[in-house]
C-alpha cells in the first residue's frame, strides 16, 4: 500500500536537498516523518476583474450535449449563475444582446507547446525537449515557459481559454505537463490553472527511437516498450522504499530517509493517480502496446496524442477508458501518420470512447472549432451523425475531463468558472469568429475593441504592434 | 435565342456521337448548378456547363433540351473550377521524414552549383497517394517544386495535372525558386549582403550566355555551371516567372527594385508575410503574391507585423493573390482561402486565389482556371460554398472525366467502418 501525503504536512518540505525538519509542539518523542512538497511553484493566478454579465438571444451549446437556441447565461464573480430560456439579471450586469450569435464554454487545447517552443522560433526558444535522456520524468514544462509568446494571444481572439502546455515527443518520457489559464503574465506561475492535477508526457514510436538510436538507444520500438518498463519498475522500487520508510517510521521504528529521486517522484505521482499520463501514440498496435503496459504496472493513460490510427480500435480505446486527442486531417508527414484519415475523430466517438480536438499547433489553435467542424462534417457524410452539440465536447468537456478540470471548467453549468465563447455565428463554420472571450467572467478579448487585444512584451514597439492580428 | 441555341448543340450533339465511337471521353453535362465561372461571365444560378471532349463546351445561364450528354444533375451544388494548388510539392514526396527518397529535397550534385539547373518534371510520381487524396477534394492541378536543395535556387518546377495518368506534367519548367528571407540568407553566405550580390552575379553570368554556344571545351569561370546558366535564361527574359519567397517589407522592396533592374523578368513574391505594409508598390510593380493567409505569428525577425489580414489588404491594394502553400494537406487551402474571407478578403477573390490567379501566374490562364468555352474541363461539383469547412467536392472532373472518388484514406475509412468479428481487417474489403 502506498500511503497518501496529507495536504498539511506539505509545509515542512524537503528543499533544494536540504531537510527542514518539522518539530512537533512541545517534548517530541521522535521527529514526525519527512514530507515532500508536491507543488513547490504555486499558482499565483488571480481572475482579472470581471462584471456580472448576461447574455441574451444567443444560441448556446453548453458543452456537455445540450443546445438552446434562443437562451441566455449570466455569470457574476467569475462563476456561472444562470442559464436558461431566460435569465433574470441583477441591475447592475454588463447586458450583450447575443441574437445572431452562439456561445459555447471556452475551447480547451489539451496539446499546446505554446511558451517552450515560443515564436521567434528561434533556437534560443527550443526550450521544449530535454534530449539527453530518453527518460527525463524529472523536467518540467513551466519551467521552460515564456508568458510572453505572441502565440497565447493569438490562441485567444481564436477563443482557447485554457491550455495544457507539454514537453516534446523526443523521449520516452518527456516530463511533466501543465494545465494553465490563457492570461500570460509576468511568469508562468500567474497563469497556472489553479488545482489542476499534472500531466506527464510520454511518446511511442518514431521520434525517441530517432532521437536516441546513435545515442545509446533505444533504437527501436521494442527497445522504446522496454524503457517504459523499465522506467514504471524503477517507480514501482522508488514508491516501495518511500511505503517502507514510513512503514517502518509508524512502527515507531527510526528508519533511514530514502534519497530523494525527481525522475522516480514524477514516475511515481503516475502510480498513485496523482499525475495524469499523456501519451503521443500515432499506431494502433503501439497503442496496443502501451494499453498492456498500462496494466502490467496499474497506471491510467490519459490520452492518447495524436493517435492517427485511433479509428482502427476505437472500440479498445473505449473499454480501457483512454481518451483520444486527434487532428482533423494531419496525415503523412512521417511513416506512423501515413494511415491518417478524416473520419478519426467521429468514428472514435461513435464507438463510445472519448474523442478530443487537438492542436499541437500555434495555428491549429487558432481554429480548433474549425478542425472539430470537419471532424464533424466528415463523420456525417458517412453516417455518423453526431449533434453538433455533442460534438462541442471534443473542444472543451472531453479536454476538461482528461486534464482533470472538468469540475471547474468545460462546459456552461451552473457553479463553473464562466471560460466562455461569445461566437458571431455558428462556431462550425470558416467563417465564424470568436467575438467575446471570457476569462472567469473577464472580457478577455473584444473582437470590436483593439484596446482589449493583448500585446505581449516582445511584440512592443516591434512593426505590427497592436494591429488586428 | 433559345432555339437557337437548342439547334447549335443538338448538330453539336450529333458530331459528338459521331466522334463517341473514337473516343473515351463522354459528353457531360451539368445542370442546375449555381456556376462560378471565375470569368466575365462572374456567377450564374441555375446554369448549365456542356463538357465535350474533355473541354468546356459552353456555359449556359438556363437548361437547354439535351441530349447525347450524360446529365449531372447538381440543383443546390456549386461549381467552380477545378482548384489549381499554388504551390506544392504533390508527386515529389510520399512520406516527407525517415521514409525514403524524397525528390522534392536534393544534395550537392556535378550539373549545379546555384540550383537553377534541377528539374523536377523527370521526378514526379502520378500514383502518389497523395494525388488522388487531393484531387478527391477539388485540386486538380498543381504548381510542383523541391523545397531544399541547400542551394540558391530550389531548382525549376513544374505544373501538373493530378488526373489517374502516367503523364502527369502539363508544363515543365514552368517556374524556378528562390528565398531572400532569413532562411535563404541563411542557406547563402549566412547573410543577405551574400546572399544578394550571389543572387545578383548569378543572373548576370545567365545574362553573359544568352546567345552563346557553350559547350564543354569552352572556358568557363562562372559560379554557376553552364547548365545552371542557360537554365536560367527563359527566366531572364519573362517567359516563366521566378518566386522569389520574401516576409519582411523591407525584402519585397528589393524585389521590386531587382524587377526594375530585370524590367523582363516576371517575379512572383512567396508568402509576403509583411506585404500588406508595401501593397501599393506590389500592386504598382504588378507583382503577384502566392501565400498562407494563416500566418498571423513572428516566426522569424522577418516576419513582426505578421496579420490575417494580409491576403484582405493586399486584394484591396490590386495585387494578384493566391493562395494554397502545402502538399499532403494542399485540400485545406480551401480552408485558408475561406480564413482570408474571413479576415477581410472578398469571397470571389477568395475562390479567384484558388483557381484563376493561380493559373495567370504561371501564364496556363487560356487552358485553366476558369470555367469557359474552350478551356480544359477540370471542375468541381461542391456540396455548398467551397471555403466553408463543412462543405466538401461531391464529384470532381479532370480532363472532362467523372474521376473516381476514392482514396486510399477513403479504403482505410471503409475498412475500418465495417465490422470486423471473425475476421482479420487484412480481409475486409
Amino acid at each position: 500500500m502506498i500511503p497518501k501525503l496529507s495536504l498539511k504536512t506539505l509545509a515542512i518540505a524537503v528543499v533544494g536537498g536540504s531537510l527542514l525538519i518539522g518539530c512537533s509542539e512541545s517534548k517530541p518523542e521522535k521527529e514526525p516523518p519527512v514530507t515532500l512538497n508536491k507543488k513547490p511553484f504555486p499558482s499565483t493566478y488571480v481572475p482579472m476583474a470581471s462584471e456580472p454579465t448576461l447574455i441574451t438571444n444567443v444560441t448556446i451549446l453548453d458543452g456537455v450535449g445540450g443546445k438552446i437556441e434562443s437562451g441566455a447565461v449570466l455569470f457574476v464573480d467569475g462563476k456561472i449563475e444562470a442559464i436558461g430560456e431566460s435569465v433574470e439579471a441583477p441591475d447592475n450586469s454588463v447586458k450583450v444582446d447575443g441574437k445572431g450569435k452562439w456561445l459555447t464554454p471556452g475551447i480547451i487545447d489539451v496539446h499546446s507547446h505554446l511558451g517552450v517552443y515560443a515564436t521567434p522560433d528561434t533556437a534560443s526558444h527550443s526550450d521544449g525537449n530535454e534530449m539527453t535522456n530518453p527518460v527525463t520524468a524529472q523536467v518540467w514544462a513551466e519551467h521552460s515557459i515564456w508568458p510572453q509568446d505572441p502565440g497565447f494571444s493569438r490562441a485567444l481572439a481564436g477563443g482557447v481559454t485554457s491550455m495544457q502546455i507539454l514537453p516534446g515527443s523526443a523521449n520516452l518520457v518527456g516530463g511533466r505537463a501543465v494545465t494553465v489559464k490563457n492570461v500570460p503574465n509576468r511568469t508562468v506561475q500567474d497563469m497556472k490553472f489553479p488545482g489542476a492535477p499534472y500531466g506527464m508526457k510520454m511518446a511511442c514510436g518514431e521520434n525517441p527511437k530517432r532521437v536516441y538510436g546513435q545515442k545509446g538507444g533505444p533504437g527501436t520500438r521494442m527497445g522504446n516498450v522496454a524503457g517504459y518498463r523499465q522506467a514504471w519498475a524503477d517507480a514501482q522500487d522508488y514508491a516501495a522504499k518511500w511505503d517502507r520508510y514510513y512503514r517502518e517510521h509508524d512502527a515507531g521504528k527510526d528508519p533511514k530517509i530514502p534519497k530523494r529521486d525527481l525522475k522516480l517522484e514524477t514516475l511515481r505521482g503516475v502510480l498513485d493517480g496523482e499525475i495524469i499520463v499523456h501519451m503521443h501514440c500515432y499506431r494502433a498496435d503501439d497503442m496496443g502496446t502501451m494499453l498492456d503496459v498500462m496494466k502490467e504496472f496499474n497506471y491510467q493513460i490519459g490520452s492518447f496524442h495524436h493517435a492517427v490510427e485511433s479509428y482502427k480500435i476505437a472500440d479498445r480505446l473505449a473499454e480501457n477508458k483512454v481518451c483520444s486527442s486527434m487532428w482533423a486531417d494531419w496525415w503523412g508527414f512521417k511513416m506512423e501518420a501515413y494511415d491518417g484519415i478524416q473520419e478519426n475523430i467521429p468514428m472514435v466517438h461513435s464507438a463510445g470512447a472519448c474523442a478530443i480536438v487537438h492542436s499541437d499547433s500555434d495555428q491549429g489553435i487558432q481554429r480548433l472549432n474549425q478542425e472539430a467542424a470537419k471532424a464533424w462534417a466528415d463523420g456525417k457524410r458517412v453516417g455518423l451523425d453526431i449533434s453538433q452539440a455533442d460534438a462541442w465536447q471534443w473542444v472543451s468537456a472531453n479536454p476538461a475531463k482528461s486534464l482533470g478540470i472538468f469540475e471547474q471548467t468545460g462546459s456552461i453549468e451552473v457553479g463553473k468558472q464562466a471560460d466562455l465563447v461569445l461566437w458571431s455565428d455558428n462556431p462550425f463554420s470558416t467563417y465564424s469568429q470568436a467575438e467575446h472571450v471570457y476569462i472567469d467572467g473577464a472580457l478577455a478579448f473584444d473582437r470590436n475593441d483593439p484596446s482589449s487585444w493583448p500585446v505581449s512584451d516582445f511584440e512592443l514597439g516591434q512593426p505590427g504592434e497592436g494591429d488586428r492580428k | 435565342m433559345r432555339n437557337v441555341k437548342s439547334l447549335a448543340i443538338s448538330i453539336l450533339i450529333i458530331g459528338a456521337s459521331t466522334l463517341s465511337l473514337y473516343a473515351q471521353a463522354k459528353n457531360i453535362a451539368i445542370v442546375d448548378a449555381t456556376v462560378h465561372t471565375m470569368s466575365d461571365k462572374g456567377t450564374l444560378e441555375n446554369a448549365t456547363v456542356l463538357i465535350r471532349n474533355g473541354k468546356i463546351q459552353t456555359v449556359l445561364s438556363e437548361r437547354p433540351a439535351i441530349s447525347g450528354y450524360e446529365v449531372i444533375n447538381a440543383k443546390g451544388k456549386v461549381v467552380t473550377p477545378g482548384l489549381i494548388g499554388a504551390y506544392t510539392s504533390l508527386g515529389l514526396v510520399e512520406v516527407g521524414f525517415s521514409a525514403g527518397t524524397v525528390d522534392s529535397n536534393s544534395s550537392a550534385s556535378a550539373i549545379s552549383k546555384t540550383g537553377a539547373a534541377l528539374d523536377v518534371s523527370y521526378a514526379v510520381n502520378p500514383k502518389s497517394t497523395l494525388i488522388a487524396i487531393s484531387r478527391i477534394e477539388g485540386v486538380t492541378s498543381a504548381a510542383t517544386t523541391m523545397t531544399r536543395t541547400g542551394q540558391l535556387f530550389n531548382g525549376q518546377g513544374a505544373i501538373i495535372s493530378l488526373g489517374d495518368t502516367i503523364t502527369p506534367v502539363i508544363k515543365p519548367k514552368a517556374f524556378l525558386s528562390v528565398a531572400v528571407d532569413n532562411g535563404g540568407a541563411d542557406n547563402t553566405g549566412g547573410s543577405r549582403a551574400a546572399l544578394w550580390t550571389t543572387l545578383e552575379h548569378v543572373l548576370s553570368e545567365a545574362a553573359f550566355t544568352q546567345g552563346k554556344k557553350l559547350d564543354p571545351l569552352s572556358s568557363w569561370h562562372g559560379i554557376s555551371t553552364i547548365a545552371d546558366a542557360k537554365a536560367l535564361n527563359s527566366f531572364l527574359m519573362g517567359e516563366q516567372p521566378i518566386l522569389i519567397e520574401a516576409h519582411r517589407a523591407a525584402d519585397i522592396l528589393q524585389v521590386i527594385e531587382l524587377g526594375k533592374r530585370y524590367p523582363k523578368m516576371n517575379l512572383v513574391i512567396l508568402n509576403a508575410t509583411e506585404g500588406w505594409q508595401v501593397a501599393e508598390q506590389l500592386a504598382d510593380a504588378n507583382i503577384a503574391v502566392i501565400l498562407n493567409p494563416e500566418s498571423n505569428l513572428p516566426y522569424e525577425f522577418d516576419q513582426l507585423s505578421a496579420t490575417l489580414e494580409n491576403a484582405g489588404r493586399l486584394q484591396k491594394a490590386g495585387v494578384t493573390v493566391a493562395i494554397g502553400m502545402n502538399t499532403h494537406n494542399i485540400r485545406l487551402a480551401k480552408q485558408h482561402a475561406g480564413n482570408a474571407v474571413a479576415n477581410g478578403l472578398p469571397w470571389q477573390a477568395g475562390l479567384a486565389s484558388l483557381t484563376i490567379n493561380p493559373a495567370k501566374i504561371y501564364g496556363i490562364s487560356d487552358t485553366h482556371g476558369s470555367i469557359e468555352t474552350g478551356k480544359q474541363a477540370d471542375l468541381v461539383i461542391w456540396s455548398g460554398d467551397p471555403l466553408e469547412v463543412t462543405e466538401t467536392a461531391e464529384q470532381v472532373l479532370i480532363n472532362g472525366e467523372r474521376i473516381e472518388m476514392v482514396s486510399r484514406q477513403t479504403k482505410l475509412r471503409d475498412r475500418y467502418l465495417k465490422k470486423h468479428e471473425q475476421k482479420s481487417v487484412h480481409y475486409v474489403r
